[in-house]
């Protein structure tokens, strides 16, 4: 398999496990939510600083389906890590380039 | 396990930060030399995959849920220090976009899941390989082991963190039990989705799988072996 189709075949299933199968995701606690609310101290959880966002909880604001809103921000989270963790790998990979000499390529004005 | 806000003080936090950083910034480094033509793809698809990954909450046992941390599943396929990375990007994009995992406990949740679960999954990982046949098949079965290994130790530093500054006066040695019981089984659902992931891209792609590299070396010779008898 080539590089470029495994790539794809990849990106592919990510897709569809944030877009599409994520809503069928166990709603439960997760062990350390559980955990928390068993041993008491749930209550100290503090309010989110980002809890009113647009993608808050993954769920998209003003979508009314939930299969839409869960997958949408699914899908928009794939998109978002992608473009970050791509940029830094590019980042790092120009960086390790130059660093034998450790010259930076544009020297600000 | 993506820590909230307020579950632990502030000291705790600013300290888990400095340390978590300590960790990226040495992660940079590490993954600069690591960072290949062939690598360079993976390591993006492996963030992807994570972050697709953990919207995934299995269920364990009655009103309890788990999902894949990563950790091992990152470090077999690209590396550790890239495993920091990757996993550092998906916390980033949860704490900022959707509000999980708190943005003041963001250093805690990289140290638990981005360093201890890394390094502890590839620790164990490399024990078993070790142990293990010398087998393209031992990659996919040895990452399981480092996979389950890392979800408890991670709940286990938690509740170290959380006998150092948490919010709540309740012992330390039933938080301890109750964290430790319930990750082995998150940890068994983790270890299967590992070895799912690197058995398919052992299967497919050997050659892109870090954990598989230096197995790949000696099948060759294996290979020579067979063709001169």
């Amino acid at each position: 398999m080539s590089t470029k189709r495994f790539a794809v075949l990849a990106v592919v299933l990510a897709l569809l496990v944030a877009g599409v199968l994520s809503f069928y995701a166990s709603s439960s606690p997760d062990g350390l939510q559980h955990v928390a609310e068993t041993k008491r101290f749930a209550q100290t959880e503090t309010g989110h600083h980002t809890a009113n966002g647009p993608l808050a909880g993954y769920e998209t604001t003003g979508v009314s389906s939930p299969h839409l809103s869960k997958g949408l921000a699914g899908v928009i989270g794939v998109g978002a890590t992608g473009l970050l963790m791509g940029g830094l790998v590019l980042l790092l990979r120009r960086r390790g380039a130059t660093s034998s000499t450790d010259v930076p390529e544009h020297e600000p004005h | 396990m993506h820590v909230p806000d307020g579950f632990l003080d502030a000291p705790t936090s600013i300290a888990t930060a400095v340390v978590a950083a300590g960790g990226v910034a040495a992660a940079l480094r590490g993954a600069r030399r690591d960072l290949d033509d062939a690598v360079a793809p993976m390591a993006g698809l492996v963030a992807v995959f994570i972050f697709a990954g953990q919207m995934i909450n299995f269920p364990v046992g009655a009103g309890t849920s788990g999902h894949l941390l990563g950790g091992a599943l990152a470090a077999v396929l690209v590396g550790p220090w890239l495993a920091t990375l990757s996993i550092t990007v998906v916390l980033l994009v949860q704490a900022f976009l959707f509000a999980d995992g708190g943005v003041t406990a963001l250093g805690t949740n990289v140290l638990l899941m981005g360093i201890v679960g890394v390094w502890v999954g590839y620790g164990a990982f490399r024990l078993a390989r070790w142990a293990l046949p010398r087998r393209l098949s031992s990659v996919g079965i040895a990452a399981a082991v480092g996979a389950f290994v890392s979800v408890p130790v991670a709940a286990a530093a938690f509740t170290a963190l959380f006998a150092v500054g948490g919010q709540a006066p309740i012992p330390v040695g039933s938080v301890l039990t109750a964290m430790v019981s319930v990750h082995v089984l998150i940890g068994i659902g983790e270890a299967l989705i590992t070895a799912l992931v690197v058995g398919s891209v052992v299967a497919v792609r050997p050659d892109l799988v870090h954990g598989a590299r230096p197995l790949l070396a000696t099948q060759e010779l294996e290979i020579r072996e067979a063709a001169r008898t």
